[in-house]
């Protein structure tokens, strides 16, 4: 069982990580907090993803003199995924963090609560 | 390979077409940007008309593999008869909310921002073009993150603090629901080596036969459903719809509503259909599934009695419609996928026709919409109020119209199947309907009751011919998906049959 386990450390550190940052943005009051917390939660995926899309003793996906059989490369699409995932992030990202810049602006918080409290007050 | 036919190209040109307009608008002065928003959805129409013509009369589906790579290397777009449906009632509505929301959009968004409102607007076109095209997991993937940021901005195009948190919540809750998706989708990806959907479905099968990794299998797509799930506001993950739909602009709140979550839940019906293998391992998600579905249906409605402004109402009435769909959906079979498809049909022109209506009738009010300010807006207004009336009718099921149509069509699969599930579902259907007359009648009524203060004449009236015609329109989409209902179910029954 042990050995079994530790032979996935890469996928279970991944998991671990995708779930504190699961648990940041989900829980966490804290805007700033919950932007952290969910590019933990995707940096958990993209190592899941790369973790597993390396094969060990196997080459890079880059042509090598005198090497032709596809099976001493290893497959480059988990890289290019965690590319596009990662752009994908950045993107994310940044809008995030440009909606806490507005927010913050007007209302002096990053604590999600206080500022609705401050919202509901505005109205009235 | 076979030659192309000149249509099928058109799935790529739809899609390329809404990216490239994304970046022209970002640069064109107001009136061109809206005027490019304007034919960008119109011509998407007309491309998703053809494409279901076709499909229809060739009786099959096509596969266009991007750069000529086929499978299972390349990446590839696949148009049937149901995407197509669909695909041209999200078009048609987008282009409907655009000219409905026409007068209120003057005067929410500052001139110099429409510009990037058009250009958000296209990036959304993109994504709902490629989430109902796409053969391949991982662009659904990245066309759904992109939809989320489009969707965000959507929400935001009116510059109140109100708005920004919404916006905000949005936000948070649908990025646990992609990294939901994403971790799933990479389990899957591990596990079978595949992202296309028709290798996919033929790994999991066989995977399946052989009885190895079940257990991750079954996580995997309970991941994704659960990511869906929180993306398109299924019940107890419904908290950032009330703020997200009611106080954005008229244009954007029927989009998000009848189209942006809708399109998700096209997505989770492709998977199920085609990936997971619905004998396979969809058959245990669907159990759990249907409960959330039922309770959601149930406390959709019971919120949506207790609220005090109009437009948190109809917000909270999605959430009931959406655990309609779902409950679609998690019967397993073919008859329940269908009539989950025809709702998101019924759903998404009723429910974009009462964010429009409402919206109007809100304006007419004073800005305000608490109940009591409503009274008589009916006079004041008297086609929004008509066509508040019709998609109210239409959700509480009334004959001849969608919503009716597409209640038998849920009652019929549930009869079909049988067993405990027929039973529950028939008393849902029978407990939500008698909820849905009690808040969407509460509401029509008032509308129509004289004001409480006769001495108030009412504003000028303004000609606003946009509305007029999307009105129009919906009203006559309503009521021939009531009066047309079997051969819409036909043409379903058949875009599923080539889901296959």
């Amino acid at each position: 069982m042990l050995s079994q386990a530790y032979g996935h450390l890469d996928g279970l550190t991944a998991v671990m990580l995708f779930g504190i940052g699961f648990a940041l943005l989900l829980l966490d009051k804290n805007l700033m907090k919950k932007i952290i917390g969910f590019s933990m939660m995707d940096s958990g995926i993209y190592l899941f993803l790369a973790s597993y899309g390396y094969i060990e003793s196997r080459l890079a996906p880059i042509y090598q003199e005198g090497v032709t059989e596809a099976s001493a490369y290893i497959n480059p699409l988990p890289a290019g995924l965690v590319l596009t995932g990662i752009v994908v992030g950045v993107s994310v990202t940044a809008v995030m963090l440009g909606l806490t810049v507005r927010l913050y602006e007007r209302y002096h918080s990053l604590d999600i609560d206080e500022i609705a409290e401050k919202i509901r007050r505005e109205g009235k | 390979m076979t030659t192309m036919l000149w249509w099928q190209n058109l799935p790529l040109f739809m899609i390329v077409g809404a990216l490239i307009c994304a970046a022209v608008c970002s640069v064109l002065r107001a009136k061109a940007a809206r005027a490019v928003m304007t034919v960008l959805s119109a011509l998407e129409c007309a491309g998703m008309g053809i494409l279901l013509y076709f499909t229809l009369t060739r009786n099959e589906s096509f596969v266009f593999a991007m750069g000529e790579i086929g499978a299972p290397f390349g990446n590839e777009l696949r148009v049937g008869a149901a995407e197509a449906l669909v695909g041209l009632l999200f078009a048609g509505v987008m282009f409907l909310a655009v000219l409905g929301g026409w007068k209120q959009f003057t005067a929410d968004i500052a001139p110099n921002r429409v510009n990037l409102y058009a250009a958000v607007f296209c990036l959304l076109t993109a994504a709902m073009a490629a989430m109902t095209f796409t053969n391949d997991l991982f662009t659904a993937y990245v066309f759904i993150e992109i939809s989320t940021i489009a969707a965000c901005a959507l929400i935001l195009s009116r510059n109140q603090g109100r708005t920004m948190l919404a916006a905000a919540r949005y936000m948070i809750m649908n990025l646990l629901g992609s990294g939901l998706f994403l971790l799933g989708l990479s389990i899957l990806y591990v596990l079978t080596g595949h992202l296309l959907f028709q290798q996919l479905g033929e790994a999991v099968r066989n995977l399946a036969a052989e009885n190895r990794y079940p257990m991750p299998m079954y996580i995997s797509f309970l991941l994704m459903t659960l990511g869906i799930a929180i993306k398109s506001a299924l019940y107890p993950f419904h908290t950032w719809l009330p703020g997200a739909y009611s106080t954005a602009t008229a244009t954007s709140s029927a989009i998000l509503s009848s189209v942006v979550s809708k399109m998700y839940i096209f997505l989770l019906v492709k998977i199920f259909f085609r990936a997971a293998g619905t004998d396979v391992f969809a058959r245990r998600i669907e159990d759990v599934l249907f409960l959330y579905a039922m309770v959601g249906v149930i406390m959709g409605s019971l919120h949506a009695i207790l609220q005090h402004h109009m437009m948190r109402m109809i917000a909270y009435s999605s959430v009931a419609q959406i655990g309609y769909i779902f409950l679609g959906i998690s019967l397993g079979t073919e008859a329940g996928f269908a009539a989950a498809l025809f709702h998101i049909l019924a759903h998404s022109s009723a429910k974009s026709m009462l964010f429009l209506a409402g919206n109007k009738l809100r304006a007419a009010a004073g800005d305000r919409d608490t109940f009591p300010a409503l009274r008589g807006a009916a006079k004041k207004t008297p086609l929004a109020a008509l066509a508040f009336l019709v998609g109210a009718l239409s959700l509480v099921g009334v004959p001849v119209l969608g919503g009716f149509a597409s209640k038998v069509y849920l009652a019929k699969a549930a009869v079909e199947l049988g067993g405990w599930r027929m039973v529950l579902l028939l008393a849902d259907l029978l407990v939500s309907t008698a909820l849905n007359v009690g808040y969407m009648l509460r509401t029509v009524l008032t509308l129509y009751r004289p004001a409480e203060e006769p001495g108030t004449e009412p504003a000028p009236k303004t000609k606003d011919a946009p509305f007029a015609f999307a009105m129009g329109a919906l009203i006559v989409i309503n009521i021939c998906l009531g009066v047309f209902a079997s051969p819409v179910m036909d043409w379903i029954q058949q875009g599923i049959a080539m889901f296959v």
